[in-house]
């Protein structure tokens, strides 16, 4: 016969070992993505599929030369960065203006904000398509960086201003009655408080930007194109290529699963739009 | 100074000397701040208007690429065009088959996951990791590891454990394939849900918990009348902005069966797609893209609501 403290920690290790179980399904795709990519592509197509081979690295050295890996990796980073900082310009004054100088409209404006986010891609497909034709921003860099900081400004702001609304209006006043500029009540007050939180909206845009395969897709050929783009390329097989697939997927992914695992915390309330906390 | 006491009117004529400078200082910065917030809503609103606005115009014009010149006002030929099309009631049913299902699993192994991971036990943050891990990774990769390295006839993992069980294998893509999209997009969204749930559970009120317990409520009792009420708002929250997201579904189809075989995964989305940029007919797309607004501005009308409710309650 258990007793009841014996029986109860006889729960917690199953209970925990069931979540062990889960979790390592759930990431198995990811283990086998990383696996993949260390064999011959001999190993990656064999069958049954092997657990245990001689690894090594010459798809991570063929990669680049076969695919220009580094051509469109520096496009993904231009693109999110780029995005990412033009988005952070906009969003943390529109964020600080509204936390801290409330009007009648300042909650309608935030709705609104956060329904442009409802327009589906496919709505304005055509006359963006259009208008990046016309104006010569098909397929260049610019004109992703510009498509991306739209698509994600409102959830930026959204972030920003949740951050901020925890910081108490006084501290900022205090400053103001020192007689502090508001570019000095900005960089020396706001930003030293809420830092955390605006580090984890600026990964929430990087992820975000990192990932987006719409408009990527869509809008880009081969000049601007990032490494969404290079992935699909791989959708159509030329003979022996998943080991290679693998190894350009796992450097594709690598950063922004690392961007995901430091702010997952943080980054649930820029995903709920600061419905969850 | 002087416009500022115009401003202030007659409220800061009873108030205190330091009062007033304070207030003098919140009026001078309200035209700092109007500015400040101005760009974000002039570009935000640019975004919305001006491509909605073209769409609407090109929705009602014959406009295909192929033969320019020919835009004469159809009215709502394109969008009697695009309703009777086959294509669009599998592109509608394909769409709510693809949201409802990927929802009804993310959310109901959203809510036993998360329950399970908030359970003290040896390794949780590292679960935590690799359960949340799938939605950080990119939607092109996510189709292609599961079409080629898992899902594959011959040599995937699912072939072998099937073979293992003495099964055929099955080729997920062609014999099921909106199954097997389901299947992927429910393995990317369903860390969403967990993440968000997993942190609303944090908040749970443990004392209460501890006291329904001792008051003799079993755990299915305290799941439905505590958890699950607790939970309500988060689910909603998680259903909304998926359906938002799960909508517009289209690299994972892009990258894998390209609408195929037959209309059998195509979406709405990739729909709209395939006919503005495989058969250039800007007019018919249109038409469809406004349709497709119209749906999400449906979902959209909950969605905001319920979130403009949370932002109240705040203040």
């Amino acid at each position: 016969m258990l007793s009841l403290k014996q029986r109860r920690s006889l729960n917690t290790l199953l209970l925990g070992v069931l979540a062990w179980g889960v979790a390592l399904a759930i990431f198995f795709p990811i283990f086998w993505m990383l696996l993949t990519s260390f064999k011959t592509e001999i190993d990656a197509f064999a069958t049954p599929p092997q657990l245990f081979f001689s690894p090594t690295l010459e798809n991570y050295t063929l990669v680049n030369e076969r695919s220009d890996y580094l051509h469109f990796a520096w496009n993904s980073v231009v693109v999110s960065f780029g995005s990412t900082i033009i988005g952070m310009m906009l969003a943390v004054p529109a964020a600080y203006s509204m936390a801290f100088f409330e009007t009648k409209r300042t909650k309608g404006t935030l709705l609104w904000m956060l329904s442009t986010k409802m327009l589906p891609p496919v709505g304005v497909l055509v006359p963006i398509y259009l208008i990046f034709k016309d104006t010569g921003l098909l397929d260049t860099k610019t004109g992703l960086v510009i498509i991306y900081t739209l698509i994600n400004l409102p959830i930026m702001i959204w972030m920003a201003y949740t951050y901020f609304k925890e910081i108490p209006k006084e501290v900022l006043e205090a400053a103001r009655m020192d007689g502090s500029s508001l570019f000095q009540e900005l960089w020396r007050v706001l930003l030293p408080m809420s830092k955390g939180g605006l580090a984890a909206t600026v990964l929430l845009s990087l992820i975000l930007s990192w990932n987006e395969a719409f408009w990527s897709l869509n809008l880009t050929a081969s000049e601007a194109a990032p490494l969404t783009a290079l992935i699909a390329s791989y959708s159509s097989p030329e003979g022996l290529f998943w080991a290679k697939l693998s190894a350009v997927s796992t450097l594709a992914c690598a950063p922004i699963l690392i961007f995901g695992w430091i702010s997952q915390k943080q980054l649930v309330r820029g995903l709920s739009f600061g419905a969850v906390k | 100074m002087k416009s500022t006491a115009l401003n202030a009117g007659p409220a800061s004529a009873a108030a205190e000397p330091m009062q007033d400078s304070r207030q003098g200082g919140i009026r001078k910065t309200s035209r700092i701040n109007r500015f400040m917030v101005s760009p974000s809503v002039i570009v935000l609103a640019l975004w919305m208007v001006v491509p909605l606005s073209m769409t609407i115009y090109f929705s009602l014009i014959r406009y295909n690429l192929l033969y320019p010149g020919d835009n004469e006002f159809v009215g709502l030929e394109n969008f009697q065009f695009f309703v009777t099309d086959f294509g669009f009631m599998a592109g509608m049913s394909n769409t709510l088959l693809l949201v409802g299902s990927v929802l009804l699993i993310t959310v109901v192994l959203g809510v036993l996951i998360s329950l399970l991971v908030n359970q003290a036990f040896w390794g949780r943050g590292i679960v935590r990791i690799l359960l949340i891990s799938p939605f950080f990774i990119m939607p092109t990769v996510n189709a292609l590891i599961w079409k080629n390295l898992l899902l594959h006839p011959v040599s995937g993992v699912f072939a072998a454990i099937w073979k293992f069980f003495g099964a055929t294998p099955i080729d997920w893509f062609s014999e099921f394939p909106l199954f097997s999209i389901i299947m992927i997009v429910s393995w990317q969204w369903l860390p969403f849900a967990i993440l968000l749930l997993m942190t609303a559970l944090q908040s749970l009120d443990q004392e209460q918990q501890e006291a329904a317990r001792l008051d003799g409520a079993g755990p299915c009792a305290l799941f439905f009348h505590l958890t699950l009420p607790h939970l309500a708002r988060p689910i909603a929250v998680v259903v909304m902005i998926e359906t938002i997201f799960l909508l517009s579904i289209f690299a994972e189809i892009f990258t894998t069966t390209g609408g195929g075989p037959g209309y059998e995964t195509t979406n709405l989305a990739y729909l709209i797609y395939s006919q503005a940029l495989l058969q250039f007919d800007v007019g018919l797309a249109s038409a469809g893209g406004l349709i497709a607004v119209v749906l999400a501005n449906i979902a959209a009308f909950f969605l905001v609501r319920l979130i403009g409710k949370s932002l109240t309650e705040k203040q």
